[in-house]
């Protein structure tokens, strides 16, 4: 059974966004990594790129398959989590500590089309 | 077995050789005639091994391979089907071997013969007006046919068809291929048996669509029932249908593209008419066109006059060359060959065994196997891994397992619809007796995942190579000698 984090929220393409003030924090659900197994590349964007809510913004590769990321939320990333680079395996170890990227939020409203926790496990039940 | 992994060039000895020459009798050394400058500095590194060494050497790789002549091999989308030895005598003959792409129409007529007969059996079996059989695989023909739906749209002056629908239940080929063209892909939704949702369907036809991408029977291996009102609706919109041939065995003497109301597709060669595949090649990939889209096939095309005598034309309203002269021609003899060999009636057969072995192995395996779309399939069908789930075992360990009891794995995990897809694809050339063998072998390892499941996550435990890492493989991959080398030393 996967986890899933009651403080966050959720979009239905298995991503998790922690918000504090305006920035979110973005990385992929503990049934996500589950899906894709062995995660051997993660590709990321870069320090001062532009997201949009609903669009790819980089992917993961796993021994199965390759997916897109989706961004659930718009703006401009802040950080990404460069000790993916080398360890791309983090986020099978632990998906909710592993992060890929922090945006600072350009749209506040988007937040509140994601999921919330009993809706996500929901998803992920089906 | 021993393991065995030498490249040809560490069984090299300074002045070993296979061969003898007798001494040079003449007087004039044509060397003398090669201007200093091209004439090499050092000599060549070439291997210098006996005859026996070659031999063994090669021997010993080849052991190492699985192939259909080595035993079962069931592996879903890839047509595995026997390569009867026959097409391999007709490829090698001299009479074609020895030809050059350079020469004269009136020297290769017997060849030309060939290209262009085998282009009308393709017609006649697919329902489409004409062929080419230039692209040299599945994923070129694809290419080559999503050019030809956009030079159609362009020629007609209709420059904004820029956007193809594939389902998301498609061959990752599909999108591909479009991106390659130029296109914009638009996934349309697929049902949960795997066809397309023609209610999701309807709201993504509009004026900017230049046509659908679809197999049939789809990835699940299940006839699209409602291909009729698809067609008719892509058509009402303006758009053109592509048909993915990567499917075509099951529908072989039943039912026909062209005749589903498809106006482009292409046929895998290497796939539904047998000739040798896997390891990247050599495929071939020839696209048919319905009546009326002729014109814009790739050049160089074969034409046939009254009298019976063969041309190499190139039409001014092609959409151009997309391989050098005609592609693969190898692989065009040995598919000739095969339906020379099996004939009108008995390649009417082939799509009914296919069908049947796939739903035999179905039917005796669903007690074990988690079967998620239940009813007839066609010539293959896709497991959601083991129906016991407790155990832990998964898709990926089943695979490993089958190699200990010396068969080919499935596809595993394609399509991407489910978690532990298990695609089984038998053909029409295996025997009841290897079926049965399977579904035995099948049924001791959904026992073994209940009752020593360490066996099948630790598989495979007899074969040569063990299980591989396949994070670090990826991770850090070897591509080459040298740092294979550097890494043991």
């Amino acid at each position: 059974m996967s986890k899933v984090l009651e403080n966050l929220r959720y979009a239905d393409s298995h991503e998790w966004v922690l918000v504090e003030g305006d920035v979110a924090t973005v990385g992929i659900t503990d049934y996500a990594q589950h899906a894709l197994g062995n995660i051997v590349y993660v590709d990321m964007p870069e320090a001062g790129d532009e997201v949009t809510a609903g669009e790819e913004f980089g992917a993961v590769e796993s021994v199965k398959a390759a997916s897109d990321l989706i961004s659930p939320v718009s703006g401009e990333v802040l950080e990404v989590n460069e000790a993916l680079e080398d360890a791309p395996e983090l986020i099978n170890e632990d998906a909710f500590a592993n992060w890929i990227m922090k945006v600072k939020i350009s749209d506040a409203s988007e937040i509140e089309n994601l999921l919330d926790a009993a809706a996500y496990a929901k998803v992920c039940e089906e | 077995m021993k393991y065995y992994d030498k490249l040809i060039f560490e069984l090299s000895r300074e002045g070993r050789k296979g061969y003898e020459l007798p001494a040079n009798e003449f007087t004039s050394n044509s060397i003398d005639a090669i201007p200093a400058n091209l004439l090499r500095q050092e000599p060549a590194d070439l291997p210098e091994v006996s005859e026996l060494d070659v031999v063994r050497h090669y021997t010993n790789l080849s052991n190492k391979n699985f192939g259909v002549d080595t035993g079962f091999y069931p592996l879903g989308s890839c047509t595995m089907k026997y390569n009867p030895k026959i097409n391999e005598e007709v490829a090698a003959l001299p009479q074609f071997g020895g030809l050059h792409p350079m020469q004269t129409e009136e020297t290769v007529q017997g060849a030309l013969e060939v290209y262009y007969n085998l282009q009308r059996a393709l017609s006649e079996i697919a329902g489409l007006g004409e062929f080419t059989l230039n692209p040299y695989a599945g994923a070129h023909g694809e290419l080559t046919g999503l050019m030809v739906m956009r030079s159609y749209h362009e020629q007609r002056g209709d420059t904004k068809r820029r956007k193809v629908i594939v389902p998301n239940s498609a061959h990752g080929t599909n999108p591909a291929s479009a991106m390659v063209a130029g296109l914009e892909v638009v996934e349309v939704k697929s049902k949960p048996n795997g066809s397309i949702d023609v209610e999701d369907l309807k709201p993504l036809l509009n004026d900017e669509i230049a046509g659908i991408m679809m197999t049939n029977p789809n990835t699940l291996g299940m006839f699209e029932t409602e291909i009729l009102e698809i067609a008719k609706l892509v058509h009402e919109a303006g758009g053109l249908l592509y048909y993915d041939g990567a499917n075509l065995n099951p529908l072989l003497g039943k039912a026909r593209p062209g005749d589903m109301g498809f106006d482009i597709m292409h046929i895998n060669l290497h796939k539904t008419f047998s000739t040798p595949h896997g390891g990247g090649g050599p495929g071939s990939g020839p696209v048919g066109v319905r009546k009326g889209l002729e014109h814009l096939l790739p050049n160089p095309r074969v034409t046939k006059d009254a009298e019976g005598v063969f041309h190499v034309e190139t039409g001014a309203d092609s959409l151009g060359s997309i391989s050098a002269f005609f592609g693969n021609f190898g692989v065009m003899l040995r598919a000739y060959a095969y339906i020379l060999t099996l004939g009108k009636e008995n390649l009417k057969m082939v799509g009914p065994m296919a069908t049947l072995n796939a739903n035999y192995i179905k039917e005796n395996l669903k007690d074990d196997y988690l079967l998620p779309i239940d009813g007839v399939c066609k010539h293959e069908f896709v497991f959601d891994g083991l129906k016991d789930k407790s155990t832990g075992v998964t898709t990926l360990n089943v695979a490993k397992r089958l190699l200990d009891y010396g068969f080919h794995a499935p596809t595993i995990y394609f399509p991407l619809l489910f978690h532990e897809s298990m695609m089984i694809e038998p053909t029409e050339t295996e025997s009841i007796e290897t079926l049965d063998e399977f579904i035995e072998v099948m049924h001791k390892v959904a026992k073994e995942a209940r009752e020593t499941p360490d066996d099948v996550k630790n598989a495979p435990l007899t074969t040569l190579v063990r299980k591989l890492d396949e994070t670090t493989a990826a991770k850090h991959p070897i591509l080459n000698y040298r740092t294979l080398k550097a890494q043991q030393a």
